[in-house]
């Protein structure tokens, strides 16, 4: 599994934490919402970053007043079928505002990457040969987008009427 | 029509090209089957019983005289010679090899067609009004809205993997041509006081398992927030809509679940916190697209009804063909033809590439060079000079594209059926093409008027048997093939869902059924005026029970 943030091959910082809640001393932490809810003012607390993650039953509105303490937010796809977290991402990004970094894990594939992208993700939890090259392949398959998203990609609809 | 520019073109290339990195990986084993499927299928390719079948978007049932040539050539190249037109006003290859179809779009794309999400749990070809520009009761053209929502929709990175998929129709005419009653979204065009147009909504109506005529959810909006609308919509639905079950997957399930009013405080909260941004339809992208919409230039010319009935009066069979086929144009002197492809004992919907060669000389010589799809499977040539009509007529009869049933009995809407598809109970097409046979009078189908019958092979309802005044359903009874009949259904603008009459019937017996519900029908009707839905609204069900089964129906265990 290789982590892809901002367009590069990363290292993951974040430790998951156990059942039993004991927060290591200084390493980043991911967390489940529930974990989140149980140990929130330790984590608010903790010294380095925290992130939570949500599986695709877990609306974002249940940490959209916590964004502040969060560094990550990664957003689970039980199923490269299940497109709910599209629009939990356009939700974080465009309606609470959220700019940390917002990760695609669970089935995360090349064919879905380009979308992702567009959503607002901006790393990807991925397998494969030369991830790298497959997501350069993937976010560039197309140089034309017809609809804003959560990306800077501008549409065709402004870019027809931009031209000088 | 829309023409593309500089940036449709490159998208469809690049689609097509993506397309084809896509089956060579499936053929490398670089992609599991189950992960190649929404792949294929959001480019339009179905596995069916005996071969892939390519759905060809045919957006809005807007096609060009070129783009019918394309779509012959393709036929004859990599299918068998023929192509099926479908409610969605697409066209459908049913013996299409995978790893020809990289090519296919490659095709497509020369002529400005794809088959972007022709299928697939995203949104599908928009459907409109087939006589949208021409029809005389039109309020507003609703094609340029077409063409905005069709590229608004287009690889929508939120939206394509939905629950499950999403169908959007529009009409602009009060006399709904587009069922919309029957659509995911379905959105009609109305004028407000001051004559500027805007858009009713309607949602959650579909067929399928579970029939739903759509609701009303707003009443108005503004047309260059419908964009923003429809995005709210596609966003609770997404985010809300069952994803445990593909049978209850459709917005309709949730609209019903939550109710309308709780539904459309969750748009509303979610259309609020969009509007009057992004996807606010630039007044300019409006103007361009409107551009492509203008009307032809029509001759100056005068209506010449008079004309027409003395040749309709010197021979019947061209008065038979004027009166069911040949609709009014906005334009005086011209009219609005429909090529009927349901002649007796045909496929409904099938036309060869041959056929399809001599339509589009016809389109060129007489309706300058465009044509529609129907969403009953039948073509429309949009500008014919009314003095021109006799004419057209002797060359579509050569062709069989002149049999005069245009929205009546024979006129049927019939899905694949067994014959092709992999999901179906029964086989459709026999019983369409039975029925056909039984009923070739002319003089007595034009005496029972307009009635629309719809055939499905099985409960997925992909030929409207529910919205059908007949609707006739396929259904398996111990391994033998028998046909559930229905009763009063409509897909027009006062869209009901048909009533069950009884217990199914074998195949043999369903044209007799349905000959003995029409001669009820002429029994029972006021006058001839009064079209069969009309009658069956005021009498109810229990005649047609008693004609096809007897005054004492026997009640048979199921």
């Amino acid at each position: 599994m290789a982590l892809i943030r901002n367009a590069a091959l990363a290292a993951d910082p974040y430790i998951e934490l156990g059942d039993t809640g004991a927060l290591p001393s200084q390493d980043p932490v991911l967390v489940s919402l529930e974990q989140w809810q149980q140990w929130r003012d330790e984590l608010v607390a903790h010294p380095a970053p925290v992130g939570v993650r949500l599986t695709s039953e877990q609306h974002p509105e249940a940490i959209a007043a916590d964004l502040e303490h969060l560094d990550l937010v990664a957003l689970e796809f039980p199923s490269f079928r299940d497109g709910r977290a599209y629009s939990y991402a356009r939700l974080l990004r465009d309606r609470y505002a959220y700019t940390g970094e917002l990760r695609a894990v669970g089935d995360v594939l090349f064919d879905q990457l380009l979308y992702m992208h567009r959503v607002g993700f901006d790393a990807f939890e991925v397998s494969g040969d030369d991830p790298l090259g497959d997501y350069e392949d993937a976010v560039g398959e197309f140089g034309v987008v017809y609809q804003p998203a959560g990306d800077d990609r501008i549409p065709a609809l402004r870019l027809r009427h931009a031209r000088v | 029509m829309y023409r593309y520019d500089e940036f449709d073109h490159q998208l469809v290339a690049e689609r097509a090209a993506q397309f084809r990195k896509q089956v060579d990986r499936r053929l490398d084993g670089k992609l599991t089957e189950d992960q190649f499927k929404p792949l294929r299928l959001m480019n339009g390719l179905y596995l069916q019983l005996h071969a892939y079948m390519l759905r060809v978007n045919v957006p809005y049932g807007v096609l060009s005289s070129r783009q019918l040539r394309k779509l012959a050539d393709i036929a004859r190249r990599y299918d068998r010679g023929y192509g099926h037109f479908t409610t969605r006003q697409n066209i459908q290859y049913n013996w299409i090899s995978l790893e020809e179809t990289p090519d296919i779009l490659a095709e497509l794309a020369q002529v400005e067609m794809n088959a972007m999400q022709s299928s697939g749990n995203c949104v599908r070809n928009i459907t409109a009004d087939p006589f949208a520009g021409r029809a005389r009761d039109e309020i507003e053209d609703p094609r340029v809205w077409c063409e905005l929502i069709r590229q608004y929709s287009i690889l929508n990175p939120e939206f394509a993997y939905l629950p499950r998929k999403f169908k959007i129709a529009v009409t602009g005419a009060p006399n709904d041509r587009a069922a919309v009653g029957v659509h995911d979204i379905g959105l009609r065009m109305h004028h407000d006081a001051r004559g500027r147009p805007g858009f009713e909504v309607l949602v959650g109506g579909g067929q399928g398992r579970t029939p739903v005529i759509g609701k009303t959810i707003r009443d108005w909006i503004e047309p260059e927030e419908i964009l923003a609308y429809i995005e709210a919509i596609l966003r609770v639905y997404n985010m809300h809509g069952r994803r445990d079950n593909i049978y209850k997957a459709r917005i309709k399930i949730l609209v019903n679940a939550l109710g309308i009013d709780k539904f459309r405080e969750m748009v509303d909260a979610e259309w609020q916190a969009i509007r009057g941004q992004g996807l606010t339809v630039p007044e300019a992208e409006q103007a361009r697209i409107a551009e492509y919409f203008q009307p032809p230039a029509w001759a100056s010319l005068r209506d010449i009804d008079a004309e027409l009935d003395t040749q309709a009066a010197v021979d019947p069979a061209f008065g038979a063909w004027l009166k069911s086929n040949v609709s009014e144009h906005k334009a005086a002197g011209y009219a609005i033809v429909s090529l009927s492809l349901k002649a007796p004992g045909r496929e409904p919907g099938d036309l060869s590439a041959d056929k399809m060669d001599a339509v589009a000389t016809l389109a060129d010589l007489y309706s300058l060079g465009e044509l529609r799809v129907t969403h009953r499977q039948n073509l429309v040539l949009t500008d014919v000079r009314q003095a021109d009509l006799k004419e057209l007529f002797r060359e579509l009869v050569r062709l069989e594209l002149a049999t005069p049933n245009i929205g009546l009995l024979t006129d049927m809407i019939a899905c694949p059926g067994l014959d092709y598809c992999a999901l179906a109970n029964a086989r459709s097409i026999p019983v369409a093409q039975d029925i056909s046979r039984h009923f070739t009078a002319v003089d007595k189908l034009q005496e029972i008027g307009a009635l629309s019958v719809n055939i499905s092979g099985c409960m997925n309802a992909c030929g409207h048997h529910h919205v059908g005044n007949i609707g006739i359903l396929g259904v398996d009874k111990k391994g033998q093939e028998f046909f559930q009949i229905t009763l009063g259904g409509s897909s027009d603008q006062n869209a009901t869902l048909g009533d069950r009459l009884g217990p199914a019937l074998p195949q043999a017996e369903v044209p007799g059924a349905i000959e003995s519900i029409v001669d009820q029908y002429l029994a029972l009707r006021d006058s001839d005026s009064e079209p069969f839905l009309a009658t069956y609204r005021r009498v109810g069900i229990e005649p047609f029970k008693t004609a096809v089964y007897g005054e004492e129906p026997v009640r048979r265990v199921a």
